[in-house]
Parts: structure tokens; sequence; C-alpha cells
């Protein structure tokens, strides 16, 4: 549709005013966002803001690189528990054991790509799968990593910045995530993304032109557990507690949805398809106080379900995204984006 | 010795169950190449309903688990006809993703119906009740869950093998196009698999029933079943059945002599170690793509 004249063009970040524009528009909204609206709402955009860099990680490895992950939730676990960990019991400052948990994160990664270097289809989703229950039942037995009862989150403190609401913690996870969703486009636009995009359109091809498959893949697994990792370590911060329950097959499971709903292999499908399914997932929660719906749902609860399982409508309603969204736009929010836009540059045709 | 053999006998009586759900598994994948992870919640749903008509419209027992065979091998068919077939465009990652949601949707149908509680259900055969080979103890719910998998698994083999829509099923297999060239109805021959995929599959959930019955009954069987499928090789069934029971067994003999906390994880342990050294399982052939 645009047309790209010198590869300059193709890497820089806003192809047009336009874009930078709005792209200013919403950082000034991001930054005053806290100021405006309720403590709710604050928490709301970390939540979503912990599943945006958790799919902008995912979609490097599900979308570019064409692997199919359902453990991400482990790497999350290992990002949560080793952050609170390193804190806790190594007496680590914040600033150095996120990292550090994200590259432990990494490292499992690396490893989890070995074997995934010679399997692929239903081989690999069980392998990735078996990964990320492993993870879950391994540290909810052990004592170190809190057993059943989980952990608390400690103070935290950024040199002599405390961040004790919700608010403060706001202004530290934005900015790491615009930063990260930057990364990921610059990684995508380099060899590296293209070696990627290489080994998932065609694998033999790619190595016939020089990929180096047992490295990229391995690299492009590691990349993934250092995103998701990462989104770990801070979400431990927003739950302020952390129990092996949390990081269940469910949440793997949510991981690759937003991918899927934002549009595979796309930077703005990952960061759209996390906010839709993150929102969704928080207001779900509680669907009996949905105006007009609620008392519907009340009603057939009622009558012809229960009314103690009235919160697992969201798996319903999670389930037939992900079949609709298959079926009928397997793009996401991306293929619909794409329609729209050539719908109005074309109008009236 | 006793407890060895004890717990192979126990390993072989949990193994049936994967096995059937293992089965089920393959018997999809092999004709439509889906990995079917609604599987395990398909026989949630049947036997779901099973527990409806026995429970709270007091129908008999030779009613009530007729009916549910009936109901799954129906589910599997309506899932067939209405999803995966309109599905024609998704390549392996958006079939997984498809099954997964039907997972969903299924898991959440029962859970808001029956609430997360776990139910008892009434059976003919106490759980409880044992019975005494040589110096080792089986409960007959067991027993009689081995010997409905054996026979199941039997006739299946000679269903596939001797009756023309066996034969058909597995020329649908081999290659969907030249199956339908030569006259085969393939799509009704994919929703009959399903149908059948479906019926094993509630038998397993029939006979686990009794012992646990809550929503995420069907988790645990699915997964391994699942892993068994992968260790022998997804496209066979025999491997399926034999990955069953080694899966059974080792994981009981790791519970008994290892330890007894990390049982569970130990089937994905031995999946990953099976992979790394044979990509494709251990009784497929392992397929090279070429250019």
């Amino acid at each position: 549709m645009d047309m790209k004249r010198d590869y300059y063009e193709d890497i820089q970040f806003f192809s047009s005013g336009v874009i930078s524009f709005w792209f200013a528009v919403l950082i000034l909204f991001l930054s005053l966002f806290p100021f405006c609206f309720k403590n709710y709402y604050v928490y709301m955009a970390n939540y979503i803001a912990i599943n945006v860099i958790v799919a902008l990680g995912l979609n490097i490895l599900v979308g570019y690189t064409g692997q199919i992950s359902l453990g991400h939730g482990g790497f999350f676990a290992i990002g949560a528990y080793g952050t609170l960990l390193l804190m806790t019991k190594a007496q680590f400052p914040f600033w150095i054991a996120l990292p550090c948990a994200a590259l432990i994160a990494a490292l499992f990664g690396f490893l989890l790509g070995l074997p995934a270097l010679r399997l692929e289809g239903p081989y690999l989703s069980i392998a990735t799968l078996g990964f990320g229950l492993t993870i879950t039942q391994v540290i909810g037995r052990i004592e170190l990593f809190g057993g059943r009862q989980g952990l608390h989150a400690p103070e935290l403190s950024i040199g002599p910045w405390h961040l004790t609401s919700d608010r403060d913690f706001y202004y530290l996870l934005i900015p790491l995530t615009i930063l990260l969703a930057m990364m990921a486009r610059n990684l995508v636009t380099t060899k590296v993304g293209r070696a990627f995009i290489a080994i998932r359109d065609a694998e033999i091809a790619a190595e016939t032109m020089g990929v180096n498959i047992l490295f990229y893949k391995t690299l492009a697994f590691a990349v993934s557990a250092f995103y998701t990792g990462l989104a770990g370590g801070l979400y431990a911060f927003v739950l302020r507690y952390i129990e092996p329950e949390v990081f269940s097959l469910f949440m793997s499971i949510m991981f690759l949805l937003m991918v899927v709903v934002g549009g595979l292999g796309s930077i703005f499908g990952a960061v759209a398809g996390a906010c839709l399914i993150s929102w969704l997932d928080l207001e779900l929660r509680n669907i009996l106080g949905i105006p007009y719906v609620g008392v519907w749902l009340e009603a057939l609860s009622k009558n012809y379900f229960s009314i103690t399982g009235v919160s697992n409508i969201q798996f319903i309603i999670f389930g037939l995204i992900m079949i609709f969204i298959m079926l009928f736009e397997p793009l996401g929010l991306l293929g619909f984006w794409i329609r729209i836009k050539k719908y109005w540059k074309t109008w009236p045709f | 010795m006793i407890d060895f053999f004890q717990m192979v006998v126990s390993g072989i009586a949990v193994g049936s169950s994967y096995a059937l759900m293992g089965l089920a598994m393959v018997m999809i994948y092999k004709t439509s190449e889906v990995v079917n992870f609604a599987q395990g919640e398909m026989a949630l749903l049947s036997v779901f309903v099973t527990f409806l008509m026995l429970d709270q419209y007091r129908l008999p027992f030779h009613i009530a688990f007729p009916a549910a065979l009936l109901f799954s091998v129906f589910l599997g068919a309506f899932l067939e006809f209405a999803v995966l077939r309109r599905a024609t465009e998704a390549n392996v990652l958006g079939r997984i993703i498809i099954t997964i949601g039907m997972e969903m949707v299924l898991i959440g149908i029962v859970s808001w119906k029956f609430g997360a509680d776990p139910k008892t259900m009434p059976f003919p055969i106490s759980p409880y009740d044992s019975a005494e080979i040589g110096s080792v103890y089986i409960s007959t719910l067991e027993l009689l869950s081995l010997l409905i998998a054996l026979s199941l698994m039997i006739s299946l083999f000679l269903f596939l093998k001797f009756s023309r829509l066996g034969m058909a099923m597995k020329a649908t297999q081999q290659n969907r196009t030249a199956a339908r060239l030569m006259g085969i109805p393939t799509n009704r021959i994919l929703m009959i698999t399903w149908g059948i995929s479906a019926f094993i599959g509630c038998v397993a959930g029939l006979l686990i029933a009794p012992v646990t019955m809550q929503p995420y009954m069907m988790w645990d069987p699915m997964l391994k079943g699942f892993a068994a499928a992968v260790m022998g090789g997804m496209t066979s069934l025999p491997g399926a059945i034999f990955g069953a029971y080694i899966l059974g067994i080792t994981e009981n003999l790791f519970g008994g002599y290892v330890s007894i906390e990390f049982k569970s994880v130990v089937a994905f342990v031995i999946i990953v170690i099976v992979l790394c050294i044979k990509p494709s399982g251990l009784f497929a052939r392992h397929y090279v793509k070429k250019v």
C-alpha cells in the first residue's frame, strides 16, 4: 500500500508526520492518565501494560518465528518468582533483580528452544505445554518458593524513589512498556528479525540461504522468554502477592489468545490484542455488574444454569472469540484495521 | 516386590484411561490433522449430561449410559461439522487455537451449569471395592476400566481392519483427495471419525467420573493422553496405547520410589526427553520435509 523508496524509509519509526503526531498525543494521554482517572483505572492500565509486554514477547516467537508456545505462563512465573526471590533472599535492589530474573527466564527459553529445533506442530505444543505445567508444579512444591502459600512482594524502591501506590508504579511501567515495544519494533526490522521471518515462512529455504537455524530459533525463544520474564517480575508488584495457582495453563492460553486476537506478526497487533483481551478479562470478572446484560445473565443463570458458576461465562466468551477470530479473520484486529484502511483509502470504490 | 507389582498394576489401570484419551486424539489427528485440545472437555460435557440424567431425571443406568454415549457421538460430529469444517484456511496453529477455543467454551458451559464443587457420580460399581489377584489388589472399578479399555481397543482395531467404514476411514487418513476420487464421502467420514473419537473419550470420562468429578477432571487425563499419543508418534494407534501404559507405569513407579509430589510432572519430562531423541515419537516414521 505504501511505497518505500529506500532502506531508511523502511526502518524509520514513523512513516509519516500524521503517525508521529498521534504517537505524541498517545504519549501525552498516557502521561496525564493517572491524574484524570480513579485509582482502579490506573491499576487496570498497569495490568494491561504487563500483558502488552508479554504479548510483544510472545509475538516475536509465535508471530515472527512461527513457533507455537503454550508454556509462556512458565516464563512469566520464572520472572515473577525470580525477581521476588532475588530481592528478598539475595537482597538485590529491584533494578538489578528484575533484569537478572528476566535473564534466567531467557536461559530457560534457550533451553526450551533446543528441543524445539527438531519439533513442530503438535510435538512442539506438548513440549512447551509440559514445560509450563512443570514450572508451576515445581514452584508450588518447593519451600524456598513459598510453596502453596506464595510470596509477598517487598517494598519497592529504586534509589531514592519509593514506589508505594499504583500511580507510582504506573510511571515506571508505562515508559518501560513503550521502550520494550520500540525495541521489539526495531528488532524485527533488523537482520535478526528478518531471519526470524525467514524461518517462519520457509525453514529449509532460510537454512539454505545461510540463516543459522540453531542460533536464531533459540534466540527467538530466549528473547520471547526475556520479555515474558520481565513482565512476570513487574506483575509480582502489580499483584503484590503471587502464588503458584496464578501461573496456570489458562494464563498461557490467554497470552496466546492476545497475540492471535491482535494479529500474528505485527507489533500493533500484539499491543491491540493485549489491550483488548486484558481489558475484557478484568471487565468480565464481575460479569453481573455489566449494565443490561448483567441482569439478563443473572436471570438466565438462576433459571437454567447456576448462579455460583456465573463467572465461568468468561471462558465461554474467550473461547468464542478464539473460534470466531480464527474462522472469520485470521489476521485478528490487524486484519480489521487493514480492511478499514483500505476501504477509506479507496472510497468511494 | 509386592509393592512393585502393586504399583505396576495400578499404573496399568491409570494407563488405560490415558490410552483411551490418546486413542481418541490420534484418531482425529490422523484424519484431519487437528490436535484436538477439546477432547477432554467433549468427554466432560457428556459425563455431566449423564450426571444430569441420573441425578435429576432419575433415569436408570442402562438408559443413561447409552444415551450419554450417543450424545457424545453427536457432539463430536457436530463440532466437526460446525467449527472445524469451516476453518479451511487455518494452519496448524490456527487449528490448535480453534480447538482450545472449543475446549474453553465447553468447560465454561459445564462449570456455569454445575459450579466448581466436586460431585459424586452415581455408579453401579463403588470405587472402593477391590479384588485380590495373587497378592496384588486392584479396585473393581480399575479392573472394569482396564477390561473396557482393552475390549474397546480390540473392537476399534477390528473395525478399522475389516469393516467397510473402517477401510474408508483409513483411506481418508492416508490421502484425502485420492479417497474422494474413489467415491468415499470424506466429509461424512470426518464427521464419523470425530463421533467415534468423542465416543472413546466419553467412555474414558465415564470411567474416571466415579473417582473424581468436577469441571477440571478431564484436564489431567487429556494432557497425559496427548503426551502418550505424542510419545507414540501421534499417528500410530498402537503407539498411543503403548505410550499411555508406559506413562502410567512410570508415573506410578516414580511416585512410589522417588517422590509422590512430582508424580504428575514426570510424564512431561519423559515426553521432552523422548522427543529430544526421537522428534516424531517412538512409533512414527520420522517424516523429513522435502522442498
